[in-house]
């Protein structure tokens, strides 16, 4: 091959690289899920609405417990242990569990109070939390050592701020739904939760026991959707109607 | 090219010769060793940038250019803070002492176009602090951070050259040259090699700041090691006789085959080992700021050898003039 051709064949490889290669981050100009269209949903009836509960396990044997080198600031003196998948007698806690479809084109308003995390042992309590848009989250530093607080929105705005032991709390909201959305700590790395934003009241997060519960649902036709960290999503299709207690338990296994 | 005369290989300078290397500048001792001294600091900074990156530090310190509100005090070094903090103020020191450089060169150095090479150190740096500050302020965007990075590089491989043309074989010493009459030339491959470790250094930089999946660095990679290996050798065995194209080009396969394991120890521990870490691991940190740090000494390496070649390696073009033979004639 001649050597004059080498040049701009290789910048056309590497362009092709680049292009199918390269991890485009959605930036706040893209769009965002439009608001289902239709004619307007029926107002919520107290009097018939369902609940959806269960317990979300893990298949298979449950992966050792992952320990966490706080050495690098010695004010940090939380539980030492990772929290990415956490299994107990076979229950996977810190899963968050959503109404995903089926409520229309329903608006619900942000919730009045604030939804708080909490940094306490370097760790932030809880794990993974849920908020509507626009709610109010309320950020502490209980640690005897300072924190920055790092949002990696890919749907809503990225924000960094750094919060000394027993300031004012850190206020924010965020303007659009967005599933796990990273909060993490630069100081100490190992810090790191998980903020869901979603668009109605209906979502909960397993426990160390893997239960969960969502009320208030008026009768309907939903995808409830269940989302681990590490495991992924999975989706089930649930029918309730007027009054009904349904179960759905539903099963994570490691990649 | 300095004003010396290019001399054939082992022969005495004539008086013409020495007269005209004299017009270019005297040797300045001081001058040369500060240059040193600048490449060595700006590599141990490259290597704390390397360590804010490996430990995820990159944002510890939210702002810029201050540091948690104030321009001097000294924060709590903890954590990540650790690490961004003695960057920036490595960083300072280095950018302090090149526009000493700067300015020292201006004055000192007659050769015009090393007063403006003190000049473009000055204007790198100070782009790598405004790309500095600005991965600060947009939260490392993937193009500015590997931007960053490869300007970074840049920058030390800029004061490695200032080191060498300050230096004393290269001030006072009449070069020994060799004619290449072969295709490729060398000059062609060592300017060839500089680019695709360019091209490699902005791949592996935009994974390391999640911008692109790991393969197309480690894809390019062989590419790499084909066309330095080729450089290498060519320059080693035609030219081994001139200790200053041979010197570097043994640096530069060297440094290849350290990097090539390193790089091969850094996605182990990262990308294999490390992908479900839940912290920066020893072991992660260490070969990648080490694959980023050998990195840093190939190009420089590489870009030495190619200014080494341009002075010591003239090209033979073929000259024909009508009704003779035709000549090989060097290139001026």
């Amino acid at each position: 091959m001649r050597l004059k051709l080498f040049v701009p064949l290789f910048v056309l490889l590497l362009s092709f690289c680049v292009f199918t290669a390269c991890n485009q981050q959605k930036s706040d100009e893209q769009s965002h899920p439009a608001a289902p269209s239709g004619p307007p949903a029926a107002p919520i009836d107290p009097v018939t609405v369902a609940s959806a509960s269960g317990t979300v396990h893990f298949d298979g044997v449950a992966p050792a417990t992952v320990p966490i080198d706080m050495s690098n600031d010695p004010a940090c003196k939380g539980d030492n242990k990772a929290e990415t998948l956490v299994v107990k007698d076979g229950k996977l806690a810190n899963v968050f569990v959503y109404v995903k479809d089926g409520l229309g084109n329903r608006v619900f308003a942000a919730a009045a109070n604030a939804m708080t995390i909490d940094q306490t042992g370097c760790r932030y309590q809880p794990h993974v939390a849920g908020l509507l848009v626009g709610q109010k989250l309320e950020i502490k530093n209980d640690d005897p050592t300072e924190h920055n607080v790092h949002a990696i929105g890919v749907q809503n705005t990225q924000w960094n701020e750094s919060q000394m032991p027993k300031a004012v709390p850190i206020e924010k909201s965020f303007d659009h739904p967005e599933i796990m959305l990273p909060i993490k700590c630069n100081q100490h790395p190992w810090m790191k939760m998980y903020v869901n934003v979603v668009a109605n009241p209906f979502y909960a997060v397993t426990g160390p026991d893997g239960k969960f519960e969502i009320n208030g649902l008026p009768p309907g036709d939903y995808t409830i959707a269940f989302v681990q960290e590490k495991l992924g999503e999975q989706d089930q299709k649930i029918t309730l109607g007027a009054k009904d207690k349904k179960t759905l338990d539903i099963s994570f296994k490691e990649q | 090219m300095d004003s010396s005369v290019v001399a054939a290989r082992g022969r005495k300078p004539s008086f013409e010769e020495l007269a005209l290397k004299s017009l270019s500048t005297p040797y300045n001792a001081a001058h040369h060793r500060f240059a040193v001294f600048i490449a060595c600091i700006t590599f141990c900074l490259l290597v704390a940038g390397a360590l804010v990156t490996s430990n995820d530090a990159g944002l510890s310190v939210p702002d810029w250019p201050t540091s948690f509100g104030s321009l001097y005090k000294l924060p709590h070094w903890v954590g990540g803070v650790r690490y961004e903090h003695s960057h920036r103020m490595v960083a300072e020191f280095v950018g302090f002492l090149t526009i000493i450089l700067a300015v020292w060169t201006w004055r000192a150095d007659k050769r015009r176009w090393m007063k403006w090479l003190g000049v473009a150190a000055l204007g790198t740096v100070i782009t790598q602090g405004v790309l500095g500050g600005l991965t600060v302020l947009f939260y490392l965007p993937p193009a500015i951070s590997s931007a960053h990075a490869a300007v970074g590089q840049t920058f030390f491989c800029i004061a490695c050259a200032i080191a060498l043309f300050t230096g004393h074989e290269w001030v006072e010493e009449v070069p020994q040259t060799a004619v290449d009459t072969q295709r490729p030339t060398l000059i062609t491959l060592t300017l060839l090699s500089i680019l695709i470790l360019y091209v490699q250094l902005v791949l592996g930089a935009m994974f390391r700041h999640h911008g692109m999946s790991w393969w197309p660095h480690v894809a390019d990679a062989p590419i790499v090691a084909i066309l330095l290996t080729w450089t290498a050798i060519r320059a080693m065995t035609q030219y081994s006789k001139i200790e200053a194209v041979r010197r570097p080009a043994i640096l530069m396969l060297g440094l290849l085959i350290t990097q090539l394991c390193l790089g091969f120890l850094a996605f182990t521990t990262r990308v294999a080992w490390g992908k479900d870490a839940v912290q920066p691991e020893t072991a992660m940190i260490a070969s990648t700021v080490a694959h980023v740090a050998v990195g840093a000494l190939l190009l420089a390496a590489t870009v030495i050898l190619a200014i080494q070649v341009w002075r010591h390696v003239p090209v033979a073009h073929t000259k024909k003039v009508a009704g003779t033979e035709p000549k090989a004639v060097v290139a001026a």
